[in-house]
């Protein structure tokens, strides 16, 4: 039986990002045994929450009530999400072609390269929960991070974390076309941007901090509205102690969310075929790179 | 230049000794300074987007309504952010992928000494990231009104120098350890580099952690390093500071010594080692 060309793309997408899941993990995991894969995977997050918990105490003298911490601890946790799921997907350009070089087969396979790239990314997506859940107990028992199970919306929590890790993804894979044009070094591109947007997305203070000129940038970019409704799910109380978008209602800031985040995946789909387009021409492809 | 029987110029003289091993350092540090130019995307992603994280834990400090210097020690911290990143991804991980991309065989058939690579690695590095950090404390500096009193300009620049000798001695002693490494060495790198920017220090002051963490975070030359030139250059340093910056000096003189003679004596097991299992030109992928 013949498939029609659109069903065909679909069978063809999914497949590739079947197979780039299973892929990513393996690269991800396979290199030690499960006990020190997961050491690995919590120690960087878990220092990243540390460094905040000592500046937080050492300018406070270690006052954990005000509202303040549990806004920068939680807004923190989650940002692991940006760096990896973003990295995964991007970084895997990187990796197959100057470490694997299995780039140029991966081109003349019959596979969808976005959908590819985006399999990759749920490695960095499955790891970093982990993290993540880790990061919060660890606030809770040790830190008094008020956290109530009873009085989290799950609903919301579940739909903001979706839709969330959608556009992470879908903002990696913009940051793994510009790979396909730069050289190994910007093995840190993930890293710097997710720098850039830890500034501007009010994920370790409120956006009131930042110079009026400059909070715009904030309020344009999707993460912010991702984190404040993933901190309004699970601490309702605290979050909204912090007027930046008070004005909107959760169901506002989910539209919001959605909104953007498909802005920015049209964005990246567009982008990258340009830049892969580009790699194609200028012969990019096989590039190995070593300063 | 020498000129044969017949009059004629060689096409090429041959180095021995300290010449060749200097020829060898320049010429290994020459894609990292040089190259490097040919390729200018890295002073837009290894520069400004790291200004990113800066400015971010600087504006932490604000929202806590912390003392100005706090602010200071982190655009320090972020600039010395710079070294550690190239130690650990250019330094001690480098001899892995060169081994994956085949250089290693070649530089190890070569006539020139691997501590000459190493050095070479180091000077590249060290020069190409120095740009970058001074970029990074001028931009953050004039965005924060970052002011510094620098009591003595001299021992400022010799703790810089020592750091910067004992940091990337580490790095080519690291460098050597994980010539014995598959993938793994990539996902060590990955894992040391936020816990080692948690307890050496990057920003906040190292007094802060616990008297014995401090101890033994100071085996890290940015841990004294950081602690000195912030005591040395910030009017209140001195009363954030964990040790006398007389003593720190000397502890990374230490520090030198250690690693850059560890860094010859590892580099030199690991080369038989490797020689003698044949893992020179393996790549476990």
């Amino acid at each position: 039986m013949e498939l029609s060309p659109a069903k065909s793309s679909w069978t063809e997408s999914w497949r590739s990002f079947k197979i780039a899941t299973w892929l990513g993990w393996q690269i991800a995991s396979n290199w030690t045994d499960p006990f020190m894969f997961a050491i690995y995977s919590v120690i960087r997050p878990i220092a990243r929450a540390a460094i905040l918990v000592v500046m937080y105490s050492v300018i406070t003298g270690g006052d954990f009530s005000n509202p303040l911490f549990p806004y920068i601890y939680l807004g923190n946790a989650f940002y692991t999400y940006v760096f990896s799921v973003m990295n995964g997907v991007a970084y895997a350009v990187i990796d197959d072609r100057e470490h694997y070089k299995t780039l140029k087969y991966m081109y003349i396979a019959p596979i969808r390269m976005p959908s590819y790239l985006l399999g990759r990314g749920v490695a960095g997506f499955l790891t970093s929960s982990l993290s993540v859940i880790i990061t919060i107990l660890a606030g809770i028992f040790f830190l008094h991070v008020p956290f109530d199970l009873r009085q989290v919306n799950w609903p919301l929590f579940v739909v903001s974390l979706l839709v969330g890790v959608a556009m992470l993804a879908m903002l990696g894979l913009l940051l793994g076309a510009v790979s396909l044009l730069v050289v190994r070094h910007s093995g840190f591109l993930a890293d710097g941007v997710s720098g850039v947007l830890f500034l501007f997305s009010g994920a370790i203070y409120p956006l009131e901090v930042l110079p009026k000129w400059l909070q715009p940038v904030g309020f344009a970019i999707p993460i912010t509205y991702w984190l404040e409704l993933v901190r309004r799910s699970l601490i309702g109380n605290v979050a909204e102690a912090f007027p930046t978008l008070a004005r909107f209602n959760n169901l506002e800031l989910l539209g919001i969310l959605a909104g953007l985040s498909i802005v920015f995946g049209v964005i990246s789909v567009f982008v990258f075929r340009i830049c892969d387009r580009l790699a194609r021409e200028r012969g990019l492809i096989d590039r190995v790179t070593n300063y | 230049m020498n000129k044969d029987a017949a009059g004629h110029r060689p096409y090429s003289t041959k180095y021995t000794g300290w010449r060749l091993f200097w020829q060898s350092v320049l010429a290994r540090s020459y894609p990292r300074i040089i190259g490097q130019q040919r390729e200018l995307s890295w002073l837009f992603f290894d520069v400004l987007l790291p200004m990113g994280s800066v400015i971010a834990y600087v504006l932490v400090y604000r929202a806590l309504k912390a003392p100005a210097e706090y602010v200071g020690f982190v655009v320090m911290g972020g600039a010395m952010t710079a070294f550690w990143m190239n130690v650990l991804w250019s330094m001690s991980s480098q001899l892995y992928w060169e081994k994956e991309q085949g250089n290693l065989a070649l530089y190890i058939m070569a006539p020139n000494s691997m501590m000459s690579i190493l050095l070479g690695m180091a000077l590249g590095g060290l020069i190409a990231t120095l740009l970058r950090a001074v970029v990074i404390t001028v931009l953050g500096s004039w965005l924060f009104d970052v002011h510094y009193v620098v009591a003595s300009p001299f021992a400022l620049f010799a703790v810089f120098a020592l750091s910067m000798v004992a940091l990337y001695g580490m790095g080519m002693m690291f460098a050597s350890a994980f010539l014995l490494f598959g993938r793994e060495a990539w996902a060590i790198s990955d894992m040391v580099q936020e816990p080692v920017n948690l307890v050496s220090g990057m920003y906040f002051p190292i007094k802060s952690l616990p008297f014995w963490l401090a101890a033994a975070a100071s085996a890290i030359p940015l841990t004294l390093g950081l602690d000195a030139m912030r005591q040395l250059a910030f009017p209140a340093g001195f009363k954030l500071g964990f040790l006398s910056t007389n003593v720190e000096l000397l502890i990374l003189a230490v520090l030198c010594v250690v690693f850059l003679g560890g860094a010859k004596l590892l580099l030199d097991y690991t080369e038989r080692l490797a020689i003698r299992e044949g893992r020179l030109t393996e790549s476990r992928r």
